[in-house]
C-alpha cells in the first residue's frame, strides 16, 4: 500500500525494469478501462434520445398540441390538457417553492447566529432525502382524504413540498457568497436590516436563486410519483386547479404501461416534449450561473 | 473572517426588522411545519395497519389484497436488494466517469462530458421507465428466451425464467444502476476535485505513474466523501418509483431468480393505489412510512460518514 513499496529501487537492474514497464502497463490499461466506463455511462444517454426521437418526433404536430385525449379506438388526439396541467401545477408548486425556501435561504444564510438555524438547516436536508412518492402520500392523506377530493391543487402542494429544499440551499449559497462588504455598507448607510437584504443583497443574488428555481423546476416537471395520488389525472382537458388534473409524466406512464399502440405513440411523443421542457429549464439554470461568474 | 456587523438600532428600522425577521422566521418554521405534518400523516394514515399488525407487519411477508392480509417484509427486502445490486453495477462506473472527467479529460472534453453526466441525472424517472419498457425489457425476453430453449441454463435457480415478460428484478436493477450513476459521479467528481494538489504533486514527485497518482494518493483522501455519496446514491435509489415499477413486474414475493417479478416499496404504493381502499390503503401509506423511515436512516448514514471520515480541509 505504501509508496516505498512501489518505487522499491532493490535488485538487479533488470528486475527493476522489468517493474517498471510493468507499472506502465497497468498505467496504461488503467486509463483505457477508464475511458471505456465513461463511454458505457454516457451511452444510455444517447440511446434514451435516438429513442425519444426517432419513436416520436413523427407523433409531434400542430394535433399534438392542440388536442387532448381521444377515446381507444380513435386515433389521433394529443397531450394539451397534459402540458396545460404540467404548466399550471408546476407554476403553482413554484410559488410554495419560492416562498417557502428563499425565506428559508435568507433565515439561513442571513441570520446565522439565530439558535434555529441547524434545525432548519437539517430539516431541510432531511425534506430533501425524502423520496417524491413518500410526499404524494403524505399530500393524499392531508388533503385528499380529508376533502374527499383530487384535485390540481393537491398536486401542485406535494411538487411544491419537493421543490423548497432544493431552493432553500441554492438559495443559501449563493447568499453566503454575497461578499459581506456590499452588506455592511448597505448597514453603513443606515438602512434597516431588511431593506438591505430585499433591496441590495437578494438583487446582488438573483440569477444565482434562478438558477435554484428552475432546478427545481426541472426536477418537479418530471415527476409523476407524487401526483398519482393527488392531481389523479385527467383524460379530459381542464385547467381548474380543484379538479382532478392530467400531467405529462402521469400520462405518459399511463399510456407506456397501457397495451395500445396508439397509446404508446403519445407516449412517446410525449416524453419527447417533456425531455425537452426539462431541458429547457435545466440550460436556463446553467445560463443564469454563467451570468453571475 | 471578519465579524458581521449588526444593524443599529435606528429608530426607523428597528420595526420592520423585527416585522421581516419575525416573517422570515415564521415561512422558515413552515419548512419544519412540512417534515412534522409528513411524519403525523403518514402515521394516523397508517394507522390501522399498525395497530392490526404491530410490529409484526414489519417483521413477516405475506402481502394478498385478495385476502386482506398484508405484510412488509418481502417489500423491504426487495427495496434493498435493488438498491444494492444497482450500486454494485453503478459504483465502479460513476467513479471511473468522474475520475476521467477530473484527471484524464482535457478541458474541451471534461466540460461536455460533465455536462452530458447532469443532462443524465434531468431525466426524468418517467422516461428511463419508458425506454426500459419498449428497448430493454425486449432485450431481457431475448435473454429469457434463450434460456428457455435451453434445460440446462433453466435449472440453474439464479437464472431460472417462468414467464418470459422481460419484465422482472434484472430489468429494475439495470435501468437503476443507469439512474443512479449521475448522482454518484457528481457527488464523486466534486469531492476528488477538492483532493489537494499537494497530494497529488508530492506522488508524482516520487516518480508515481498517474494511476499510481490515483489510486494511491487521490481515492484514499477522497474515499470518505465517495463513500457518503454512495450511501446517499443508495437513498435516491431506495425511493425510486416510477422507472421501476414500470419494469419490476409488481409480485408481493421475494425474487429467487433474477429474472422474477417482484415488488419494492415504491413500486407496490404506485401500481396497487389506484384499486385500495381500507386496510389495503392503509398499509399501502404504512409501506410509504417505513419508506420514509428508510431513508432518513440512509441520509442520516450518509452525512455522518461524511463529516466523520473526510480529512480536514475538503468537507463537503
Amino acid at each position: 500500500m505504501s509508496m516505498a513499496g512501489q518505487l522499491d529501487l532493490s535488485g538487479t537492474r533488470s528486475q527493476i525494469l522489468r517493474r517498471q514497464s510493468s507499472r506502465k502497463a497497468s498505467n496504461i490499461f488503467a486509463g483505457v478501462v477508464i475511458s471505456i466506463c465513461t463511454l458505457i455511462v454516457l451511452i444510455p444517454l444517447f440511446a434514451i434520445f435516438y429513442y425519444l426521437i426517432s419513436k416520436g418526433i413523427s407523433s409531434i404536430n400542430l394535433e399534438f398540441f392542440t388536442q387532448s385525449f381521444k377515446p381507444i379506438g380513435e386515433t389521433g388526439g394529443g397531450m394539451l390538457h397534459a402540458i396545460v396541467g404540467t404548466l399550471e401545477m408546476v407554476g403553482l408548486a413554484s410559488v410554495i417553492g419560492v416562498l417557502l425556501g428563499v425565506s428559508g435561504g435568507i433565515f439561513l444564510a442571513e441570520y446565522r447566529e439565530h439558535k434555529l438555524v441547524p434545525w432548519i438547516s437539517l430539516v431541510s436536508d432531511v425534506l430533501s432525502g425524502i423520496p417524491a412518492i413518500v410526499m404524494g402520500l403524505v399530500v393524499y392523506a392531508m388533503i385528499v382524504l380529508t376533502s374527499k377530493h383530487y384535485s390540481g391543487l393537491a398536486g401542485a402542494l406535494a411538487l411544491g413540498f419537493l421543490m423548497v429544499p432544493i431552493v432553500v440551499r441554492t438559495t443559501e449559497e449563493v447568499l453566503k457568497l454575497v461578499p459581506s462588504t456590499i452588506r455592511e455598507a448597505g448597514l453603513a448607510l443606515g438602512l434597516p436590516k431588511w431593506k438591505v437584504t430585499l433591496s441590495v443583497i437578494l438583487p446582488a443574488a438573483t440569477s444565482g436563486i434562478v438558477t435554484g428555481v428552475m432546478l427545481a423546476v426541472a426536477r418537479v416537471s418530471g415527476e409523476a410519483a407524487p401526483l398519482i395520488f393527488t392531481a389523479f389525472g385527467n383524460n379530459n382537458f381542464n385547467a381548474d386547479p380543484r379538479d382532478p388534473m392530467a400531467a405529462m409524466p402521469l400520462s405518459i406512464y399511463q399510456y407506456a404501461i397501457s397495451p395500445f399502440p396508439e397509446w404508446h405513440r403519445l407516449a412517446n411523443a410525449g416524453a419527447l416534449v417533456l425531455i425537452i421542457m426539462v431541458f429547457s429549464a435545466t440550460l436556463i439554470a446553467r445560463v443564469a450561473t454563467r451570468q453571475r461568474k | 473572517m471578519t465579524e458581521r456587523i449588526k444593524a443599529p438600532p435606528t429608530r426607523l428600522g428597528s420595526g420592520g426588522d423585527k416585522v421581516f425577521r419575525g416573517i422570515i422566521i415564521f415561512l422558515a418554521l413552515c419548512i419544519v411545519a412540512i417534515f412534522v405534518l409528513s411524519i403525523y400523516q403518514l402515521v394516523s394514515g397508517g394507522w390501522e395497519t399498525f395497530s392490526k399488525y404491530g410490529l409484526g407487519f414489519f417483521f413477516t411477508s405475506g402481502w394478498s389484497p385478495a385476502k386482506d392480509s398484508y405484510a412488509a417484509l418481502s417489500f423491504i427486502a426487495s427495496t434493498v436488494l435493488t438498491s444494492v445490486l444497482a450500486l454494485i453495477i453503478a459504483v465502479p462506473l460513476a467513479v471511473a466517469s468522474a475520475i476521467f472527467i477530473t484527471e484524464y479529460a482535457p478541458k474541451w472534453l471534461a466540460e461536455p462530458v460533465s455536462y452530458l453526466v447532469e443532462l443524465l441525472a434531468a431525466i426524468p424517472s418517467v422516461i428511463y421507465g419508458l425506454w426500459a419498457i419498449f428497448v430493454m425489457a425486449p432485450i431481457i425476453q431475448g435473454w429469457q428466451l434463450q434460456i428457455l430453449q435451453n434445460p440446462q441454463l433453466n435449472a440453474i435457480p439464479l437464472l431460472h425464467v417462468d414467464i418470459p415478460s422481460g419484465r422482472g428484478l434484472i430489468t429494475a436493477v439495470l435501468i437503476l444502476a443507469i439512474m443512479v450513476i449521475p448522482y454518484t459521479a457528481s457527488i464523486s467528481r466534486d469531492v476528488i476535485r477538492l483532493v489537494p494538489r499537494d497530494q497529488r504533486e508530492a506522488a508524482y514527485a516520487l516518480g508515481a505513474t498517474k494511476w499510481e497518482v490515483i489510486w494511491k494518493a487521490i481515492l484514499p483522501y477522497a474515499r470518505a466523501g465517495i463513500l457518503g455519496g454512495v450511501i446517499l446514491s443508495l437513498g435516491r435509489a431506495l425511493g425510486e418509483t416510477m422507472a421501476v415499477a414500470m419494469v419490476i413486474g409488481n409480485r408481493a414475493a421475494l425474487p429467487t431468480s433474477i429474472f422474477d417479478a417482484t415488488a419494492t416499496l415504491a413500486s407496490v404504493i404506485a401500481s396497487e393505489f389506484g384499486e385500495s381502499g381500507g386496510l389495503q390503503l392503509s398499509s399501502l401509506i404504512a409501506l410509504g412510512f417505513i419508506l420514509f423511515l428508510l431513508s432518513l436512516v440512509v441520509n442520516f448514514t450518509a452525512r455522518a460518514i461524511i463529516a466523520k471520515l473526510t480529512p480536514e480541509g475538503i468537507k463537503v
